[in-house]
């Protein structure tokens, strides 16, 4: 299913400092991701799927063991590598959206684009482009709080779409959605990743999400309990 | 460029408390701006007319003669020396007699200088003309703070009485020829412009001078033997002195503009790093560098600095520039308190002035703002972004 790894996790712990000890939240955790997957950390509340989603996206680092993000050993990468690495490589999709207040629609989507200095032309196309993909086309000098709570997901995925990224990251994007926008959400990602070939990997307890999912892994205290691959796609609608 | 779009736009978003810190900075922009081009253009005023007036090209003193202490004058002249005879007779130096005297306008007594000149000098602006009136008075002429203070009128008459060389006291009959009006009191407060030949007699002192002013004109002063040539730097020290704590109340007033404005800024700047924390993790999380986000923020607090040149600029430059050309009249007490100035002083606002002062408001509003940002070095990321306190 995997064309090429892209992420190798092996024998990962995460520990927090808490009172005089350590907080172990994530325990041993060894797990591979290939290109174009479609999977998802599901677990209770505090089982780690934040935890494991950051450490993927180099905002946070193991403890002990070894994550490897495209070729990077996140651990050992200092601040400005691993800026590059999301800059280049990843997108993020947060639950409360993190759109840039200031910003419009276009400006929002456009922001990536800067960070890797591309051309005025370059940008407008890829820009207007990811718009489409979202369905926002008629939106783009709207302000983030002129739209919608789906709307802005929508700007999020586009931002997070529009570099055309290797890997996105989403973290319980459906959190504060309806569940006819939670849908239209997840169906747009599901069609990027099939068309795009975007690996994306979200973190959820939200069943609407789980149901799209081709890869769940079940934790539970810090645990990898189930990696299971899902066959059929049960696209049900409630 | 990213970070100055964001921080103008972020800038803007924060509506009137951006607005209140920007006015009040421009407030200290164009109070040191006048104030700093008031005193330029006051000094350089000055300056000019103490050159017209009073001090030529730069003075020679007679070696005895001090005028700080009173008792030196009555001894501090002689012959002016064989090095400035050429340049007396070429009308290049012109040598003055100062005597200490007594006048009595309306039976009061009121101490003088006696100052006599060559009525035909045409090294100082001093209207010396109507000195060579053939009268048997002595023809004086005096300035119109002089004249404000001893009630004479052109044509009355006063007495004076002086000390010549023999210390023996003498009286005479003078006449006002002629009242003047002058910027520089240096000449007038206390001043009788008298011919220098009748001084002369009066004082026993033929051919001899107190000081000898130089014409503008001569660049290198020759040495002259019992006398000690003064110079700019030497004659204008007082009124730079002068000016220099005229300046310290104008600077006060924009320190505490400032630092009024920076403690706001400041505060700004922590409110926004603790509120916009979502943001901070968001830009972190999209690959921007924590430095360059500190960058942000600081670009963001410090173009309230170029916020604010620009507003001064709005209303800066019709103001200032009107000052500029109509000039600031100065109260009539200021021509009594014997200091050199006009009535109407026009500030001179200098390219480095503005220059500077930007210099000044763009660094202290820059370190006021980097201070708060730094902070964002030190944000943990992953709680920035859920907009949580780490
Ligand atoms: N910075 C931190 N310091 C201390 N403990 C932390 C920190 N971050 C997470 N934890 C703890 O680690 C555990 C896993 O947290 P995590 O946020 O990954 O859970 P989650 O599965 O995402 O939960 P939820 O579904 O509520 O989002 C929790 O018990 C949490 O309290
Ligand atoms: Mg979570």
């Amino acid at each position: 299913m995997a064309d090429s790894r892209i992420i190798t996790i092996d024998g990962l712990v995460k520990k927090f400092p808490m009172g005089g000890g350590w907080f172990t939240a994530l325990s041993d955790i060894s797990l591979e991701f290939g290109t174009g997957e479609f999977a998802g950390f599901v677990g209770p509340s505090g089982s780690g799927k934040t935890t494991v989603l950051n450490i993927i996206g180099s905002l946070d680092s193991p403890s002990e063991g070894e994550v490897i993000v495209m070729d990077k050993s996140i651990g050992e990468l200092s601040h400005g590598e691993a800026a590059k690495l999301r800059n280049r490589h990843l997108g993020f999709i947060f639950q409360t959206y993190n759109l840039l207040p200031v910003y419009t629609v276009y400006e929002n989507v456009e922001f990536p684009l800067l960070l890797l200095n591309m051309s005025p032309r370059a940008r407008k196309k890829a820009v207007l482009e990811a718009l489409e993909w979202v369905g926002l086309t008629d939106k783009i000098k709207s302000r983030p709080a002129q739209l919608s709570g789906g709307q802005c997901q929508r700007v999020a995925i586009a931002r997070a779409m529009v570099k055309k990224p290797v890997l996105v990251l989403a973290d319980e994007p459906t959190a504060n959605l309806d569940a006819d926008n939670s849908h239209h959400i997840l169906e747009t990602m599901e069609t990027l990743n099939r068309e795009l070939k975007t690996t994306f990997i979200f973190a959820t307890h939200d069943h609407k999400v789980i149901r799209y999912l081709k890869r769940k892994i079940s934790l539970e205290d810090g645990r990898v309990v189930k990696d299971e691959i899902v066959k059929a796609k049960r696209k049900v609608k409630e | 460029m990213i970070a100055l779009k964001l921080a103008y736009r972020n800038l803007k978003g924060a509506g009137l408390r951006t607005w209140l810190n920007v006015i009040v900075l421009s407030f200290a922009y164009v109070i040191i701006i006048f104030n700093q081009g008031f005193l330029d253009g006051w000094s350089r005023q000055a300056r000019e007319d103490m050159i017209d007036w009073e001090i030529g090209g730069g003075v020679y003193w007679n070696a005895a003669y001090d005028p700080y202490d009173i008792f030196t004058i009555q001894d501090g002249h002689g012959l002016p020396p064989s090095a400035l005879q050429g340049l007396i007779e070429d009308n290049l130096a012109e040598p003055v007699l100062v005597a200490q005297a007594a006048i009595y306008p309306e039976g009061r007594v009121q101490s003088i200088l006696l100052n006599g000149i060559d009525p035909g000098q045409t090294i100082l602006k001093l209207p010396t003309a109507p000195l060579a009136a053939d009268i048997d008075e002595i023809p004086v002429l005096i300035g119109t703070r002089m004249a404000k203070r001893t009630g004479l009128q052109e044509g009355d008459f006063v007495t004076v009485r002086w000390r010549d060389v023999n210390d023996t006291f003498d009286a005479t009959e003078a006449k006002v020829v002629k009242i003047m009006k002058t910027n520089d009191a240096n000449v007038d407060i206390g001043q009788l412009w008298v011919p220098m030949n009748r001084l002369q007699t009066m004082m026993s002192a033929r051919g001899e001078a107190t000081t000898i002013i130089l014409s503008p004109e001569i660049t290198d002063p020759p040495a002259a033997v019992g006398w000690e040539f003064k110079d700019y730097n030497f004659l204008l020290k007082e009124v730079r002195a002068l000016i220099k704590t005229k300046s310290i109340g104008g600077s006060t007033m924009f320190i505490l503009l400032l630092f009024l404005a920076g403690l706001a800024i400041f505060d700004s700047q922590m409110l926004a790093v603790f509120k916009r924390r979502k943001e901070i993790g968001t830009l972190i999380a999209l690959g921007m560098t924590r430095t360059r986000v500190v960058r942000i923020f600081t670009v963001e607090g410090a173009m309230h600095g170029i916020l604010a040149a620009l507003v001064a600029a709005v209303y800066g430059i019709p103001l200032l520039g009107m000052l500029a050309k109509s000039g600031w009249a100065m109260p009539e007490v200021a021509d009594t308190m014997g200091i050199v100035i006009a009535e109407k002083i026009f500030p001179l606002f200098s390219i480095g002035l503005i220059a500077g002062t930007t210099a000044v408001v763009m660094i202290t509003v820059t370190i006021v703002s980097y201070i708060p940002a730094r902070k964002i070095a030190q944000l943990n990321p992953t709680e920035a972004i859920k907009g949580k306190i780490s």
